[in-house]
């Protein structure tokens, strides 16, 4: 069972148990998570939500559109790493 | 029904509830929420004598029906009408009513076209004739919420927005009516509404049309993308004709479902005063509280089981969007319109590649009006007897008289 850590804007961070299959977004709102809007439930239209990968994390991720320049904090324990990942989150997963 | 699906599996397909509910009757309308009850505690799928189909009224069937697009198709009709073995009343839809991957394009396109960075162009315009709205009703102090207001705001807005003439705007709400009757069955709202269709379809093929669209606007937009090859220059008027069906009426309907629930919910109306940056939830938790469009069909590609019940290929599945945005299994305080609830996962726009292509358009219209309303209106009040208007598909009231006050 993955196990994702959300780390919001300010510091704080939620640990929660995702399903497997589960994108981190629908796990986010399952658990009713602050600052996960997820408005258009994952269709990538509404902008509300957004993730920036670490590089050094970037091979992880499968079919990701574009290297984004940003590093980000990133906590993503029990997944295997080859595991395709959505990871729509307004703040840093 | 109390037999767990897990053990259906090894005990057989369970027996499924008929029930004699006619959910598209003028009795079913003015309640539906007893009947809801029933449709979701009858079990997780129900068959429905009536018209001879299945139906899913809890959260989790109607959330996992919308979300296999290839068991559950869209290209044989979201209506009742099975386009395989009936001739559509009109062309069918290139988006609602097909499957991928040819709905994948088609998609693709009006996603551009409703992005978010055309909400980013078009907000402060849509922001501003919300505010001249309001400050024009509370000269007026009394005045019918539906016409006056949910339905004279969008007119006001997005026919500009998507490049139509000045003419004959007056056909986009039976023509959209016309619409959403036409997914149900052959009742009298349905053949009434066909009989009478000819001069809106006239009108609606003819605006659809590249030289009738304003530069700008989503339907030049839309066309546009024909000149770049992904769609053809055939498609594009059938893509703008789903802005016609779906962009207008929907919406005053969910700014109508939100007016009535300000106008019945004095505290929640107050807490929206004391935060106008609620606006945007308070418009979203409307849409699940009454959801506006309250059904869709799919059709079964295969045979498939549904909460351990057994379903044949073509069968006709009715998935009811607005028992599964109140059902207890999901939701806590269900049938309460609480404008800071966690809305996220709500049907009301659908879910999954079909989920309302016009959702960022149609919550932009939502918090614009309840935004302006928070900061101008110190009161709502019911004046008058409501009425309510009958539609196959959507929930929502003919008349709404209330009067406010300025803050």
């Amino acid at each position: 069972m993955p196990a994702i850590t959300f780390v919001h804007s300010n510091g704080n961070s939620d640990h929660l148990d995702a399903s497997d299959g589960e994108s981190a977004m629908q796990a986010a709102t399952r658990y009713g998570l602050d600052g996960i809007l997820a408005e258009c439930g994952g269709n990538a239209m509404c902008a509300t939500c957004h993730v920036y990968v670490d590089d050094a994390l970037a091979g992880a991720i499968a079919g990701r559109p574009r290297r984004r320049g940003r590093a980000a904090r990133w906590h993503r324990r029990g997944a295997a790493a080859d595991e395709p990942a959505v990871l729509p989150d307004q703040d840093h997963v | 029904m109390t037999v767990p699906s897990a053990c259906a599996s090894t005990a057989g397909p369970m027996a499924i509830p008929h029930l004699d509910v006619d959910p598209f009757a003028i009795s079913f309308f003015d309640d539906p929420y007893p009947t809801h009850e029933r449709l979701r505690e009858a079990g997780p799928v129900v068959y429905l004598d009536k018209w001879n189909v299945y139906g899913v009224a809890r959260y989790a069937e109607v959330y996992s029906v919308l979300n296999d697009p290839q068991t559950f198709c869209s290209s044989r009709g979201v209506g009742l009408s099975d386009f395989k073995k009936e001739k559509p009343w009109r062309p069918p839809s290139l988006i609602l009513e097909a499957d991928p991957p040819a709905h994948t394009r088609t998609r693709a396109v009006l996603s551009k076209v409703l992005s978010p960075a055309t909400m980013k162009r078009i907000r402060d315009g849509f922001a501003l004739a919300a505010e001249a709205k309001i400050d024009e009703l509370l000269q007026r102090r009394k005045f019918d919420a539906v016409a006056d207001l949910a339905e004279a705001y969008p007119l006001s807005v997005f026919p500009d927005a998507l490049g139509l003439k000045a003419e004959g705007r007056e056909h986009l709400i039976p023509y959209a009516g016309l619409v959403f009757n036409a997914f149900g069955p052959p009742n009298e709202l349905r053949q009434t509404a066909i009989e009478r269709s000819a001069p809106h379809q006239a009108y609606v093929a003819e605006q659809c049309q590249r030289p009738n669209l304003k530069p700008g606007g989503f339907g030049a937009c839309i066309h546009a993308f024909s000149d770049t090859g992904e769609i053809t220059s055939d498609e594009a008027p059938l893509l703008v004709r789903s802005l016609l069906s779906a962009g207008l009426d929907t919406t005053v309907y969910g700014i109508g479902a939100a007016l009535y629930c300000l106008a019945r919910f004095p505290k929640e109306f107050a807490r929206l005063r004391a935060d106008p940056s609620l606006a945007r939830n308070a418009f979203e938790e409307a849409v699940r509280f009454e959801s506006p469009v309250q059904t869709f069909f799919r059709t079964t590609t295969r045979e498939v089981e549904i909460g351990g019940t057994r379903v044949g290929e073509g069968e006709k599945v009715l998935m009811f969007l607005g028992a599964a945005n109140r059902d207890p299994r999901r939701w806590i305080e269900s049938d309460r319109y609480d404008i800071t609830r966690k809305t996220s996962g709500h049907v009301g726009f659908g879910s999954g590649i079909h989920m309302c292509v016009g959702q960022l358009v149609a919550r932009l219209e939502g918090e614009v009006v309840l935004s302006a309303i928070a900061r101008r209106v110190a009161s709502i009040e019911i004046s008058g007897p409501v009425e309510r208007r009958y539609n196959n598909t959507l929930r929502g009231l003919e008349s709404l008289p209330i009067s406010i006050t300025p803050a």
